[in-house]
């Protein structure tokens, strides 16, 4: 009997600590939103971490983007050619590079190389003691350590999406046209006639801006949050890259239907 | 770690490379740049059945695109499809040009198909191509074969 209590009170323990969590997280992301100044009174902050955020994650995203590219248009070629529809084939490759892959995959690639590593970077600072130690200076973590990372990823992570569907593009365009033989005019006026700059372009852009606030604020704030104890930073580092995941795909569907719905 | 301006420096080609895709998405994946010549003039050409054509589908001569389709309308007096194209300034056509919506392979997309004329007067802004062929229709071409099949058997 006294097991089934216990049962019962752990699991309204979680759902309390999870509510609690997700309050935590949005005074912090108020907090952060308040040290906005930072970025402007200190410029040489946020062009740091758009270093480590951004610069360091263009490789993995160009190699992914090339891949994604060339498989799409490889797979895509094999279903258009049996209804002779293979000059279609780059407005597919653009389409789905534009309105998914691109904002969704470069959210998953940028949470697990950069968002990570913020979670471990923050964490640690805190095991190591060096926030205390900043609050104790009279100095603002969220100010110093926080607000920078945080804008930071939010102005990589469309910039980095936007990459990987140019490189997508080009490596379905190095698949379909140079290695099987769609003809190259085909391929870019389909392309232009059916993606929109409103409808398509924009709206890829607003999904990777959405995915990039919500991945960093995961991030950032796994980091803030964790106990700090090596094994705290660990799971925090985990639960980053898997919460983020979750979010993204979750808000993926929300602005899919939003965005190209129809209705 | 390095410098600091070798470090301003990376940030900024970061930027400027995804400013560059941006663009790229912008001009040369999306039709934002498509059609937008300063010299072009619109025609407008009367359809009895555009089947799928829609705005921004090319205009092609001869297989080389050289306009794309502007606004469909429902002409009210004629209930034909009125059908407005933007053509490129540099490609002067005669005025007896005819236009014809043919479909770019099986599924593919429809588009406008102009035949030269032979005469001396060219087309002007607002002018109206007065030979048009209607566009093909499945259902309609189906039908028709079937009717002539059934009527053949007799």
């Amino acid at each position: 009997m006294s097991g089934l209590i216990d049962a019962i009170a752990g699991l309204g323990r979680r759902v309390v600590n999870s509510i609690m969590r997700m309050g935590r997280g949005n005074i912090f992301l108020f907090h952060t939103l308040m040290s906005t100044g930072i970025i402007f009174k200190e410029f040489s902050l946020l062009v740091k971490q758009m270093y480590s955020v951004g610069v360091l994650s263009i490789q993995i995203i160009a190699v992914s983007g090339l891949t994604v590219g060339m498989v799409l248009s490889l797979q895509g070629y094999n279903t258009l050619v049996d209804f002779g529809a293979e000059q279609s084939l780059g407005q597919m490759v653009a389409l789905s590079l534009v309105r998914e892959m691109g904002p969704v995959l470069t959210a998953l690639l940028f949470a697990g190389r950069a968002g990570s590593a913020l979670t471990a970077e923050i964490g640690l600072m805190k095991v190591t003691e060096q926030l205390p130690a900043m609050e104790i200076m009279a100095v603002d973590p969220y100010r110093k350590v926080i607000a920078p990372r945080f804008y930071a990823g939010v102005i990589s992570m469309p910039l980095l999406a936007a990459i990987f569907s140019a490189i997508g593009v080009f490596g379905g365009y190095l698949v379909g046209v140079e290695l099987l033989g769609v003809d190259a005019g085909g391929f870019w006026s389909q392309m232009q006639s059916q993606v929109g700059l409103y409808e398509d372009i924009v709206n890829g852009v607003i999904k990777s801006i959405v995915f990039g606030i919500v991945v960093t604020w995961i991030a950032v704030f796994e980091g803030f949050d964790a106990a700090p104890t090596t094994e705290g930073v660990s799971r925090a580092t985990t639960r980053t890259v898997v919460n983020s995941a979750f979010a993204v795909l979750g808000l993926d569907f929300i602005l899919t239907a939003l965005m190209f719905g129809g209705a | 770690m390095f410098s600091k301006a070798k470090l301003e420096l990376t940030v900024g080609v970061f930027v400027v490379i995804g400013l560059a895709a941006l663009l790229f998405l912008a001009m040369k994946v999306s039709s934002f740049s498509g059609f937008s010549d300063e010299n072009g003039y619109e025609v407008v050409a009367n359809f009895e059945n555009i089947g799928g054509l829609k705005v921004r589908a090319p205009v092609m001569m001869a297989g080389v695109s050289i306009g794309e389709v502007s606004q469909i309308s429902l002409d009210t007096e004629t209930y034909e499809a009125r059908v407005e194209f933007l053509l490129g300034g540099q490609y002067k056509l005669p005025v007896d040009t005819s236009a014809a919506i043919f479909t770019s392979g099986l599924l593919g997309e429809q588009y406008i198909s102009l035949e030269p004329g032979g005469d001396d007067v060219m087309l002007k802004s607002g002018d109206h191509i007065k030979l048009s062929q209607s566009a093909m229709v499945l259902e309609q071409v189906l039908g028709q074969f079937l009717f002539s099949k059934a009527a053949g058997d007799e």
